[in-house]
């Protein structure tokens, strides 16, 4: 046995250029020297050193069901479903781009200041969507419309948030499109700084908890891409779930981008998956691109997750088709051919359509009707949201303080409204962006005092 | 015989190694590690009776009964004597108690906290509402904006104010933010968040801080500063039940050494209000939190000097009449307050450990002058730390102290 280990470590140390995962030694055997008082941990009269949580050195499996043509591969067993769910998951797999496609076009025609596009990510999306409890709280990263959409929310509030107009209650005009929010609908309001929503979701799961008419129901579920999971939030939110306990699931999804950072720069470790282990926390990578593998392991990741009241990890292996945002051209940064490649090779939505079509629950004369009458939707949404006016100008003040407003606040806003009066008929910048509101300002300036 | 008998009358002394020196104190005791300032002990602005305590300006008492009848007399209420430590600790009691979806959190809380805040609350109310977190600023912060989130009531603890750093993105883009960036659908007004604040007399570079100024910026949020007892208790329960994020910073120097009878009732003290302490006409006087009680000093000082300073303070000073004001709530502050006052005395010494440079009194300083400009006789002055970090030696020359606020009043008034 030691002989043999000292053999696979002289070889390691000549394969400098490979990454060197050594093992687990679960084989080794130290003899019976008893336990470190006070633990569990086997004494050794040799030190260990390990890198790597996988007992054969590789990589952590990914888990899958259907292979790139919506077969079924060997082993796997599929998820329980009926027809009903299945066609909704694919119908909303498909209204994704649909409403990415408009709002990232008219993004590029200057209708709205940004957007994201979540392309390559539905089965990863929607699949964890499907899985969840219309009640369990989300907290999103940025590119979880999916989510919201599955729950109901409507394109149109989609609408409304992106363009900041007077029926955007996400956020009342004050944030950039994206950050969208519905306690409805149990999502949590988006933030821009990244991860932040880490350990927020600890704390939430943890209200889940003390809460007696939702403890051991329902589940905070939290997203995040491999890229956010550099931050310290991560670190922070994985040890409080699993050290304080509260029933947490955190979704990775690793899609390979930061930005322009791939992902061979964000991490040097086996992926996120790897971290659970340390945290003490069950954990599952799967094929984030096939959606019944993500409906699955999200549904068994939330099984251990409320019965065990803690933290579970799921990471979500898929690719960034689109750019990072509206304001990035992925084009800088990676070839043509090597998305073009991942488009036509590994397309969650193509997967998953084979394997409907397979089963006689989906055709092409479904497909196009579906696809004319969500792009149909998706326009008479756009076209009524373009038309709308932005909230009251007093919304600009409002809300940042609960109960009694502050006299800051008051002031400045009566300075403001001071320097409309004066100004905002006669300077043609105010002007014009007056007219942006629905009241023209007079919210403000046709206050009595 | 003499010798022999003269060494067993010597009191046994522990034995030192060859060659090392004998201390001098052997019988001294260690500093106190809550600190320790003599001043306060006698401080006249401690309520150290029934009913001094009882009629603290600005109470309101809260009922166990909403229903019943209005009790504002204060007949028949008790008080019980408690220092900051306790009175912190009596109103976590009380807000635990009145509130079931009420947690308590933070490093190290559960046997009773560094400076004993939750003493007996853990076997109290339990560990699922009194409990320990990891090691993680971020993670205590981010946590307790997540049960916020939900509607309950997180009290959270940051050990040092020294360590909130690593807690400021969630709490100036998140927790500050909350409820303006979701349109008003979210909001974490259930958060409060309690941390040991200013010096103590040994602590430091990182023992020591005041971090109230970095917050200012932080629109949403309100940060709190207690002087004592009473103040920290009904601040406290006003501060957990405010609708909004409040960061309650308590002048760790005081836990032991502030002591008053305090009302054993639940009551609140107003966020957002300054207390006018004394009343003047010649010098306005502005300082929170461990400071006042130097200011107290100085007063005092500048009334009757010692013979030794006398040649340094002149008569014409010594009678000025100064309105001494505890600002409490640093965000948002009372200036309302200060203003009237300033506009009637013309003078105006702001006074804070923290470093000058971008401190709280910058921006009062900035609104007084921009407000009260005619009304001035002199600049506003600041009494501040110096801009250096709080070098464990210097201590006693970088915060300021009762001869720089004497100093300060003196040449605002000779202006």
């Amino acid at each position: 046995m030691i002989r043999t280990l000292s053999a696979r470590h002289s070889r390691h140390v000549s394969y400098i250029f490979r990454r060197c995962i050594s093992a687990t030694p679960s084989r080794y055997s130290p003899g019976n020297h008893g336990l470190l008082p006070a633990s569990q941990s086997p004494i050794t009269p040799k030190p260990l050193f390990f890198n790597a949580v996988s007992t054969d050195g590789k990589s952590l499996p990914t888990y899958r069901i259907l292979d790139g043509v919506g077969n079924v591969i060997e082993g796997a067993e599929l998820p329980e479903l009926d027809q009903e769910l299945a066609r909704k998951i694919y119908q909303n797999m498909v209204l994704l781009p649909i409403v990415d496609n408009l709002l990232y076009n008219i993004q590029r025609q200057g209708k709205i200041s940004f957007y994201m596009t979540a392309y390559g990510e539905e089965a990863t999306i929607v699949g964890t969507a499907a899985a969840l409890l219309p009640d369990d709280e989300v907290l999103g990263q940025y590119r979880e419309l999916g989510v919201l959409l599955w729950r109901g929310w409507g394109i149109d509030k989609a609408m409304a948030q992106c363009f900041g107009n007077e029926e955007d209650m996400s956020s009342k005009g004050r944030q950039m499109p994206v950050h969208w929010g519905s306690p409805e609908h149990h999502f949590h309001t988006i933030s821009s700084p990244l991860a932040t929503q880490i350990p927020q979701a600890a704390g939430v799961a943890y209200a889940l908890r003390r809460d007696p008419s939702r403890r051991g129901k329902n589940c905070a579920a939290v997203y995040f891409g491999e890229g956010a999971a550099s931050e310290g939030d991560f670190h922070a939110g994985m040890l409080f779930a699993s050290t304080i306990a509260s029933p947490t699931l955190f979704i990775a999804r690793n899609n390979g981008f930061a930005i322009s950072t791939p992902s061979s720069e964000q991490y040097f470790g086996d992926g996120i998956a790897a971290r659970g282990a340390g945290y003490g926390v069950d954990t599952v990578r799967v094929d984030g691109n096939d959606v019944l593998a993500v409906l699955n392991a999200t549904r068994e990741a939330r099984r251990r997750c409320v019965e065990s009241g803690r933290g579970v990890l799921l990471e979500a292996m898929t690719y960034r088709v689109g750019h990072h945002s509206t304001s990035d051209d992925s084009f800088a940064y990676r070839a043509r051919q090597e998305v073009e490649d991942r488009k036509r090779i590994d397309n969650p939505i193509a997967r998953y359509r084979l394997f409907l079509q397979n089963r006689g629950w989906w055709s092409d004369a479904e497909e196009e009707e579906l696809k004319d009458s969500l792009k149909k939707d998706v326009m008479r949404a756009f076209k009524r949201a373009e038309g709308l006016k932005r909230h009251e100008l007093k919304e600009m003040f409002s809300d940042v303080y609960g109960g009694e407003e502050p006299q800051n606040i008051k002031e400045q806003r009566e300075e403001l409204t001071q320097l409309l009066k004066k100004y905002g008929n006669v300077w043609e910048p105010w002007k014009a962006e007056l007219k942006k509101f629905k009241d023209n300002g007079e919210s403000l300036t046709g206050r009595a005092d | 015989m003499f010798a022999r008998a003269a060494r067993r009358l010597r009191p046994s002394r522990p034995r030192t190694a060859p060659g090392a020196r004998r201390c001098e104190s052997t019988d001294a005791e260690p500093p106190p590690a809550g600190g320790h300032l003599p001043s306060i002990a006698t401080s006249k602005l401690l309520r150290t009776t029934r009913d001094a305590a009882l009629r603290a300006p600005g109470i309101r008492w809260l009922e166990d009964d909403p229903r019943g009848p209005l009790q504002d007399t204060v007949g028949g209420r008790e008080t019980r004597k408690m220092n900051v430590y306790q009175a912190v600790r009596d109103a976590m009691s009380i807000a635990l108690a009145k509130d079931d979806n009420a947690i308590v959190f933070g490093e190290d809380v559960a046997f009773g906290g560094v400076f004993r805040c939750t003493m007996g609350l853990a076997e109290e109310f339990g560990r699922e509402r009194v409990f320990n977190t990891p090691l993680s600023e971020q993670g205590i912060a981010g946590f307790g904006i997540g049960v916020a989130a939900m509607g309950h009531t997180a009290i959270a603890e940051i050990q040092f104010s020294d360590y909130i750093y690593p807690a400021f993105d969630q709490l100036v883009n998140e927790a500050a933010k909350f409820r303006y960036r979701s349109g008003g659908q979210f909001n974490v007004g259930g958060l409060t968040v309690r941390t040991p604040a200013m010096s103590v007399g040994h602590g430091g570079l990182y023992h020591s801080q005041s971090p109230e100024g970095f917050f200012m910026g932080a629109s949403g949020l309100k940060v709190v500063i207690p002087r004592s007892p009473i103040q920290a208790k009904g601040l406290l329960l006003a501060a957990i039940r405010d609708p909004n994020p409040v960061i309650f910073m308590e002048p760790k120097v005081l836990y032991r050494s502030a002591v008053e009878q305090v009302p054993i009732d639940d009551y609140e003290l107003p966020l957002g209000r300054a207390e006018v302490l004394r009343s003047g006409a010649d010098l306005t006087l502005l300082a929170w939190g461990t400071p006042l009680y130097h200011c107290e000093t100085a007063l005092s000082l500048l009334e009757a000097p010692p013979p030794a300073l006398a040649p340094l303070v002149p008569a014409a000073a010594r009678g000025a009449r100064v309105e001494l004001i505890d600002l409490r709530t640093v965000l948002p502050w009372d200036a309302e307050t200060v203003l009237e006052s300033v506009r009637r005395t013309g003078r105006l010494v702001v006074v804070h450990e923290a470093g000058q440079t971008g401190g709280a009194g910058a921006e009062i300083a900035a609104e007084v002058q921009r407000r009260a400009f005619l009304s001035l006789h002199a600049p506003v002055r600041r009494v501040a730390g110096w801009d250096t970090p709080i070098g464990l030696q210097y201590e006693k020359f970088i915060l300021p102290d009762p001869i720089r606020i004497l100093d300060a009043m003196v040449e605002t008034l000779a202006y």
